[in-house]
């Protein structure tokens, strides 16, 4: 495939005549990982939305793969299908934790399912708990099986949303390098809303600071941190900005 | 213990009242729960111009006296009704079982719907924009909104029945208490009170509770663990 996985091109966004995203346009290489920075309300929770097609722009249009989307023309559900995303707060079924992991094989129909889960559940490290009520587990860990249920329909592209917020170091950690495989092994496209601008600086290919419901600046990492070219970003990645 | 007795004795024309009684009511529970599930679904989980109207409706229904519905249906299905001179094989005749089975489900499915309308929405909002995300479809989605709100969704099943199992009023309009044809456990009662056989109504009581009872469990142990957790 040449060119850009996703391409937006002047999205606008506006929930009750409120603009969340005002003409913002932007690509995403296939296989990066790409860090969305920036204060509450932004508009990143709500960009991740869009590239997850879960809502369609206001205006503007979302080229995923080649093919463009927009208020009238949504993907098909193979497309949609190979996006996925981490919420900030786990929302499990009230069921067992296999039976969470393997939601989402179940939708597709995938044979397998038994393997494969327990797989995902290896790689978050909670094979053990594969029987247990996803209720009765902690926040880190429900989590954890979050990120596996999300992993186990090997997503082109996986979407975390503030995936570590409120979570202790030891399961950041975790998250964290499984991200890094995730992308080092499979070349998965990962985008990272994050709040937290050394965990951005730690993952990601490249950052983009979202303020306002624009985007500031978008930069390789190293570019970001050490030479960001607009005042607000300074003032950000320094942690001089006031919200 | 006259209606052990009752029982024992294989009485023929018990039998027949128990059978019309868990017919009729069976009939129109499946019925209300097949209109009324994916109404509440679809009022809990849409939001659209003219939502409230509905949903107040919906709430009236939830309170109406049986025995209008059953005046209402009656209206309706005699020969100057507007279905009744229809004189169509699918319009179900005025003391047929069929006319109680209609009577029962309009009783009924507003209490499926209500109810199952406020369990969907007490699932948590986010459950739908994460398993969207998961690659769900429309329907997969209110499916798996409606697995999460189960509980909800069969104390709305309980409900219903609950409310036409006791129901005598509307039965009794559009069935005509006819022995042998429309004669169903509540206005049996009625029929045994009047006639000053007190143990008969009573032993006709006691078989009505035991179904409701037996029912009820039955539903309960079909959800097996939910109602543990």
């Amino acid at each position: 495939m040449s060119g850009p996985l996703y391409r937006l091109d002047d999205v606008h966004m506006a929930y009750d005549g409120r603009a969340v995203l005002a003409g913002l346009s932007l690509d995403v290489h296939e296989g990066e990982v790409l860090a969305l920075v920036g204060p509450s309300g932004a508009g990143k929770s709500t960009l991740l939305r869009l590239l997850n097609f879960l809502e369609t722009p206001t205006a503007g249009s979302i080229t995923y793969r080649g093919a463009r989307y927009d208020g009238d023309h949504a993907p098909p559900l193979a497309l949609q299908r190979e996006v996925t995303t981490v919420f900030q707060r786990p929302i499990l079924l009230n069921r067992r934790v296999d039976a969470n992991v393997a939601y989402g094989l179940r939708l597709r129909g995938r044979n397998d399912v038994a393997e494969r889960v327990q797989r995902a559940l290896d790689e978050v490290g909670l094979a053990a708990l594969a029987h247990q009520k996803a209720r009765t587990l902690s926040g880190g860990e429900a989590q954890r099986v979050a990120l596996a249920r999300a992993l186990v329909i090997e997503p082109r592209v996986l979407l975390l949303d503030e995936p570590t917020a409120n979570l202790d170091p030891y399961n950041v950690g975790l998250i964290e390098e499984i991200a890094r495989r995730l992308n080092a092994e499979h070349g998965t496209t990962i985008i990272l809303v994050t709040h937290n601008v050394f965990q951005a600086h730690r993952l990601a290919n490249r950052v983009g600071l979202l303020l306002d419901a624009r985007l500031i600046e978008l930069a390789e990492t190293q570019a970001f941190f050490d030479a960001p070219r607009d005042a607000r970003t300074r003032a950000f990645v320094r942690g001089e900005m006031v919200y | 213990m006259q209606a052990i007795e009752l029982i024992l004795a294989g009485d023929a024309a018990l039998a027949q009242i128990v059978a019309l009684t868990a017919r009729v009511s069976g009939t129109a529970l499946l019925f209300s729960s097949v209109v009324g599930i994916p109404l509440g679904a679809f009022l809990g989980l849409r939001r659209f111009a003219g939502r409230r109207l509905l949903v107040a409706l919906l709430y009236t229904g939830m309170g109406f006296p049986p025995v209008v519905i059953g005046l209402f249906v009656y209206l309706l299905l005699s020969r100057s009704g507007p279905l009744g001179a229809l004189h169509s094989t699918l319009v179900p005749a005025l003391f047929t079982p069929g006319a109680m089975i209609l009577a029962q489900t309009i009783i009924s499915f507003p209490l499926v719907a209500g109810f199952t309308m406020a369990a969907v929405m007490g699932v948590d909002p986010l459950l739908r924009v994460q398993v969207r995300a998961l690659g769900a479809t429309p329907v997969q989605t209110v499916w798996a909104i409606l697995s999460e709100a189960r509980v909800g969704v069969l104390v709305s099943i309980i409900a219903g029945f609950g409310s036409i199992i006791s129901e005598v009023g509307a039965v009794m309009l559009v069935g005509g208490n006819i022995e042998g044809r429309t004669r169903v456990l509540t206005t049996a009662v009625v029929l045994e009170t009047g006639k000053g056989n007190f143990d008969l109504a009573i032993a006709l009581g006691a078989i009505l509770l035991a179904i409701a009872f037996i029912t009820n469990l039955a539903m309960i142990t079909l959800q097996g663990r939910t109602f543990n957790e």
